[in-house]
C-alpha cells in the first residue's frame, strides 16, 4: 500500500462549514485527487503534509506512518520529509532561484541563516541544469517566467530526496501550451525518480496525462475511488458501510 | 557648550536603550499577536497600544506607583538588591521604553501580518526548524516595516518628557534629557541654551524621520 489516507476535519469557509471525511487507499505511484474547488482538496493535501491538523485520522505513505491520531503518532511537517509544491509555488521572494533550491540543504535546515548567493552544492547544480535554470539562477522569483517558477518550486522540493511528492494544482497558473509541456515533463520526472506522487486538480487534462489512479472528491467526501483490495472492509475505523465506493476512473462501479 | 552636550548624550543613551529593549519586546509581542489566535487578542492589542494614546504623565504615574520605593516592584528591588530605580537614568529608560513600545509593536504586527503564512509553511515542509523559519523567512520579509517602527520608537524616545519627568526627575547631568533641559532653560530664561537645544533636537528628529520614511513598506520592491 503506497497511500493510506483517512482524514476527518470540520472545515469552516466563511459562515458555512462542512465536514471533510475522506478515506482512500491506493497502490498507485501517481495518485490524483480530483474535484471541484471547495471540495477540500487543498486542505487534504495540507493535512497529508502536516501543515493543517485534522480532527482525527491516519496517514501512511509506503508503509511509513506520518499520522495516527488513535495511536498518538503525529509527525511535524519537518519530520515528514515530503515535497510540497504549492499552487502559486510559494517561492521565497527575498531569495534567488539558486538560494530557493538550496534552502533546506545545509545541515537539514537547522541553521538560522539563508544560503549564500553563490552557495556551492552539487545536488543544487544538478537540478538547476536538469530544469534549464542556469540563466536565471541568480534571479529572484518575480523576475522569472511562470514555467521557470514552477520548475524552481519542483527543484526545491525534490533536491532533498523526499519520500513523496505532493502537488497542489501545479499547472493552474500557467497558459495552455506550457501546461501540456510541463505535464509531460512531470510524468517523465516521476517515472525517472520512481517517487510516489499525489496531485490535486480540478482539470480533466491533468487526470488524463498524469493519473495512474484517480480519487474523486466532492464536498469533503470520496465519491468514487479504487477499493483498498489488500485490506478487509471490516478494518475501516467506522465499519464496512463507510468504506469507499468501488470504482476506477473511466469505468462505472460494478 | 556643556549645557547641550551632556543632555544630548544622555538622551541618545536613554533612547538607544529604550529602542534596544523594544527591539525584543515589540518584535516578540508583534509576532505573537500576528500569528497566534487566542481569546482576548483584541483586548490585549488595545492594552498594549494604550501607552501611545494615554497622557505621558498618566503613564508616569503608573510607573511611579510600580517602581517607586513604596511600589511592588520598587520595594522588591530595594529589599533584595538594594536598587533604587526612581530618579535614575535607568528609570528614564523604563519610561521611554513604555511610551515608545506601541510604535514597534504595531509596526511589527503589521509587518508580520503582510508575510504570506504559506511561505512559512513551505519552509516547514522543507524540513526547516521553527526558529529557522522565523529568522530565514518571516523576519527577512518583515524587517523593513519593523525597522521603520524602531526608528519611530527612537524618535519618540528622544522627545519623551512627561513620564520621564515623573519617574526620573530633572537632575542636571544625571536624568536631565534634552526635552527636559529645554523646559528648564526656558524657565530659567537662558534663551541661548534653549535655542541651541531646540535646534539640536529638531535636527536629530528630522534625520530619524527621513530615515524612517525611506524604509516604510510602500517602498518595498514588488514581489512575485
Amino acid at each position: 500500500m503506497i497511500w493510506e489516507v483517512v482524514l476527518k476535519k470540520l472545515l469552516r469557509q466563511g459562515d458555512s462549514s462542512f465536514e471533510l471525511d475522506l478515506r482512500c487507499g491506493s497502490d498507485a505511484q501517481r495518485l490524483v485527487l480530483f474535484g471541484p474547488s471547495g471540495a477540500g482538496k487543498t486542505q487534504t493535501l495540507k493535512m497529508v503534509a502536516g501543515i493543517v491538523q485534522p480532527d482525527s485520522g491516519r496517514v501512511a505513505i509506503a508503509g511509513r506512518v506520518l499520522l495516527d491520531s488513535a495511536r498518538g503518532i503525529h509527525l511535524s511537517p519537518q519530520q515528514r520529509s515530503l515535497a510540497y509544491v504549492f499552487q502559486d509555488y510559494a517561492l521565497f521572494p527575498h531569495l534567488t532561484v539558486r538560494q530557493n533550491i538550496a534552502f533546506a540543504r545545509q545541515a537539514r535546515g537547522r541553521t538560522w541563516l539563508n544560503p549564500a548567493h553563490d552557495v556551492a552544492d552539487d545536488a543544487v547544480d544538478r537540478w538547476i541544469a536538469a530544469f534549464g535554470l542556469q540563466s536565471v539562477a541568480g534571479h529572484q522569483p518575480h523576475q522569472i517566467s511562470g514555467g521557470q517558477r514552477q520548475r524552481t518550486a519542483l527543484a526545491r522540493a525534490l533536491v532533498n530526496k523526499p519520500a513523496a511528492l505532493l502537488l497542489d494544482e501545479p499547472f493552474a497558473a500557467l497558459d495552455k501550451p506550457l501546461r501540456q509541456r510541463l505535464r509531460d515533463e512531470l510524468r517523465d520526472l516521476q517515472a525517472q525518480l520512481q517517487i510516489p506522487m499525489l496531485l490535486i486538480t480540478h482539470d480533466d487534462d491533468d487526470v488524463r496525462a498524469l493519473a495512474d489512479e484517480v480519487v474523486h472528491l466532492h464536498a469533503g467526501r470520496v465519491v468514487a475511488a479504487k477499493e483498498m483490495a489488500s485490506r478487509p472492509l471490516s478494518s475501516w475505523p467506522d465499519g464496512p458501510e463507510k468504506a469507499p465506493v468501488r470504482s476506477v476512473h473511466g469505468s462505472p462501479a460494478p | 557648550m556643556d549645557a547641550a552636550w551632556v543632555p544630548l548624550a544622555l538622551t541618545l543613551k536613554v533612547a538607544g536603550w529604550a529602542t534596544f529593549f523594544n527591539l525584543f519586546l515589540g518584535l516578540g509581542t508583534g509576532y505573537a499577536l500576528a500569528r497566534w489566535h487566542f481569546p482576548g487578542r483584541d483586548v490585549l492589542d488595545a492594552v498594549l497600544t494604550l501607552p501611545m494614546v494615554m497622557p505621558p504623565t498618566v503613564l508616569g504615574y503608573y510607573l511611579l506607583v510600580l517602581i517607586g520605593s513604596q511600589g511592588p516592584i520598587g520595594a522588591w528591588l530595594l529589599q533584595h538588591f538594594g536598587i533604587r530605580l526612581i530618579f535614575t537614568w535607568q528609570a528614564a529608560v523604563i519610561a521611554a521604553t513604555v511610551v515608545s513600545f506601541p510604535l514597534v509593536f504595531k509596526a511589527a504586527r503589521a509587518a508580520f501580518e503582510t508575510v504570506d503564512t504559506q511561505l512559512e509553511d513551505a519552509a516547514r515542509s522543507l524540513g526547516v526548524s521553527e526558529w529557522a523559519v522565523f529568522f530565514r523567512v518571516s523576519l527577512p520579509l518583515a524587517w523593513r516595516g519593523i525597522l521603520a517602527g524602531l526608528l519611530l520608537c527612537f524618535a519618540r524616545a528622544l522627545g519623551e518628557f512627561g513620564a520621564t519627568l515623573m519617574v526620573a526627575g530633572s537632575i542636571a547631568g544625571q536624568t536631565q534629557t534634552l526635552s527636559i533641559a529645554v523646559y528648564e532653560a526656558v524657565q530659567a530664561g537662558q534663551d541661548h541654551t534653549a535655542n541651541f537645544l531646540v535646534a539640536v533636537t529638531s535636527i536629530v528628529c528630522l534625520v530619524v524621520l527621513l530615515s524612517a520614511g525611506r524604509l516604510l513598506p510602500g517602498r518595498v520592491a514588488p514581489r512575485a
